[in-house]
């Protein structure tokens, strides 16, 4: 914290305040990406658009229009089978992924005791709360880069693959498409990054992981239900889920900032209010687990 | 404060070369497996004075202030539930502090107010001389603690757990850290099983393990709460063994237990715990002086007796076949005696027995079974 609480350590060594923090992050980051739990995870991110893959190989879509976005181009181009994986796997398995990681983040430090421990080291429940936060910051990133990533692989690997055609009627060369799926896929992390943010909050209020994961899946579905309602759509553009989907934007030559903006600013006002919610939750909580 | 021999158990009894009274020598059955016999000379480090606080790895102030010290602290739960009533402790540094007290006696309550876990209802704490929770990142790397049994990631190792602890210290030298981390589980015995995973280890080794926690660095308090709870007579022993190394080297320590054997072998300090309220705060020594001694006569001429001792002025005269008892105040027992036989009594035994320790904390606490709240 302050340097005068550093100045009265009997302790010779003095670290810089970033290199403790990064200390704490790689020992964070280790616990999440060295789990077993964490790893068939991204394992099953990993195996669905494998899935859709082989799928859309064997049975040649029918074209006319029907079911989700992008489905049929994939056909003519398999780099469409990244962005058709990201909004199918948007809906549920990404964000369940996600929410099993933040419900457990703190939840599951004081269900296991450990967090005494961490607290009593001292960790700092500021600091240990902004690590965690980065943590899962990571693990919104990498699912979403895994997703896209092996899609890409299974689309190269099963389609043809050549310049991309994109929303507005552009055909811009791979390169260029490629870069585009990576601005979509960032736009994904940070639509799980604001999901996180919330699961980081209710992470808080439970000792208890599985309630934190089952309540973030709920307000994730009941937010997905509430924007199909066309009555409710005074509050669709406040919904968590609304905004998901809204990376067309970034498809289009040049970018359509106009909902990518929405979105964006949607998820950044999110994780502000839920880290607010849990740093204000967790800093002052009694921990009697 | 005085030094008190922490391996004077017994309480002072003149034996009668017979079995004595039950009454008088009585240790209620459900602390006997807690008490391993063959402990009592310990062998491996003579009877471990407690030194007065030196200057050394102490520093300054916090050889002059308490280790621990509370004003007022109470926690009341946001279920009404009153666990710790105005709580004022003083615990002198350099001492092995025993914090006593049955089951739900509010002492684990107590130690998370201490390191800043739960907030206090109201009241203050310092610890080695810091205001907390203020001081909370200061002062809590110069404190090792293990708080309601262990608790660590279970798909680890031993040493990936230490590793992890360690890293969350912002104010420790990861250079050193892997020798550190060697060192904690070197110290309680774990090297074997350091790289095992933390759910294979015994309730044994995961104790140690807490305890090996506390050790990564030099500190200069040690808060323990039920440190050999669970363990088996060796492990017991061993982690009593480790407390005295711990209190050898200057730090102070807090060992929270409802075990009296356990206490009175390691402690210079007591404070004794009851329904949230401490009942009694003093050395060893001035919690036994507190029990009131009682004189014992073995004779077949009780009626005499208990004339003659009413006849001493002693209190509290109880007369039984072949034996009568009464509390023995200021009054010597060899005059006693000699006024017996003066009287024509035959004295077959005289004892003078002051209560166990264990009499005592009972008397202080309440019979059990009646937890409030």
């Amino acid at each position: 914290m302050s340097t005068a609480d550093l100045a009265s350590q009997p302790a010779a060594y003095r670290p810089a305040a970033a290199r403790a923090w990064l200390r704490l992050l790689r020992s964070e980051l280790g616990l999440t990406f060295l789990r077993w739990r964490n790893i068939a995870l991204l394992a099953v991110l990993a195996v669905i658009p494998v899935l859709i893959g082989i799928a859309l190989r064997l049975a040649a879509p029918s074209g006319g229009g029907q079911g989700p976005a992008f489905l049929d181009q994939v056909a003519g181009n398999g780099v469409f089978l990244a962005f058709l994986a990201l909004t199918i796997m948007l809906t549920l398995v990404l964000p369940l992924a996600v929410a099993v990681v933040a419900g457990d983040s703190v939840a599951g430090e004081a269900g296991h005791g450990t967090l005494r421990y961490l607290l009593t080291v001292p960790a700092g429940r500021t600091r240990l709360l902004g690590i965690k936060y980065g943590a899962l910051l990571a693990f919104c990133i990498v699912s979403s880069l895994i997703v896209a990533g092996v899609s890409l692989a299974v689309g190269a690997a099963a389609f043809p693959v050549g310049p991309v055609t994109l929303l507005s009627g552009t055909t811009v060369s791979l390169a260029v498409g490629l870069l585009r799926l990576l601005l979509v896929t960032l736009y994904v992390a940070a639509a799980m990054a604001a999901l996180a943010a919330i699961g980081l909050a209710i992470s808080t209020f439970t000792e208890h992981a599985i309630a934190a994961v089952a309540a973030i899946l709920v307000l994730v579905i009941g937010s997905e239900v509430a924007d199909s309602v066309p009555q409710f759509a005074v509050v669709h553009p406040y919904l968590p889920t609304h905004w998901w989907l809204s990376f067309d934007g970034l498809l289009r030559m040049p970018i359509a900032w106009g909902s990518v903006g929405h979105g964006l600013l949607s998820f950044a006002v999110y994780a502000v209010i839920f880290c607010a919610v849990a740093w204000a939750r967790f800093t002052t909580v009694d921990v009697t687990s | 404060m005085s030094p008190v021999p922490p391996h004077s158990a017994q309480p002072d009894e003149v034996s009668f070369g017979r079995a004595g009274r039950p009454s008088v020598t009585s240790r209620s059955p459900n602390t006997a497996p807690e008490r391993p016999a063959p402990e009592r000379p310990a062998p491996e480090r003579p009877a471990p004075e407690r030194p007065a606080p030196e200057p050394g790895p102490v520093e300054a102030d916090a050889a002059s202030a308490p280790a621990i010290a509370t004003r007022g602290l109470t926690k009341r739960f946001r279920s009404g539930q009153l666990a710790v009533d105005n709580l004022s402790l003083a615990v002198p540094p350099g001492s092995v502090y025993g914090f006593l007290g049955p089951n739900g006696s509010g002492k684990t309550t107590t130690i998370r107010m201490l390191l800043g876990l739960v907030q206090p209802s109201s009241g203050s704490h310092q610890l080695l001389g810091v205001p907390m929770p203020d001081g909370t990142n200061a002062v809590l790397p110069r404190v090792g603690s293990l708080v309601e049994g262990p608790a660590f990631y279970s798909f680890l190792s031993g040493r990936a757990n230490l590793a992890r602890c360690d890293a969350a210290d912002r104010t420790a030298d990861p250079r050193n850290a892997a020798a550190r981390i060697g060192e904690a589980l070197d110290r309680v015995g774990l090297t074997a099983a350091a790289g095992k995973h933390y759910r294979a280890y015994s309730l044994g080794m995961k104790q140690r393990l807490a305890i090996a926690a506390g050790l990564l660095r030099q500190r200069d308090l040690m808060i323990l709460d039920e440190p050999t709870n669970g363990l088996d007579p060796q492990g017991t022993r061993e982690v009593r063994g480790l407390i005295r190394e711990i209190a050898a080297e200057g730090t102070t320590v807090f060992v929270s237990s409802h075990l009296l054997a356990e206490v009175e072998q390691i402690c210079s300090h007591v404070g004794v715990m009851r329904a949230g309220q401490l009942v009694f705060e003093g050395t060893l020594e001035q919690l036994r002086d507190g029990g009131v001694a009682r004189v014992t006569v073995l004779t077949a001429d009780s009626d005499v007796a208990s004339s003659i001792l009413a006849g001493c002025g002693l209190a509290d005269i109880q007369a039984s076949d072949g034996s009568v008892s009464a509390q023995l105040g200021a009054q010597a027992p060899e005059d006693i005696n000699a006024r017996l036989v003066q009287a024509g009594v035959r004295v077959a035994g005289l004892a003078t027995t002051r209560p166990s320790l264990e009499d005592l904390f009972v008397e202080l606490t309440g019979e059990g079974f009646d937890v409030n709240g």
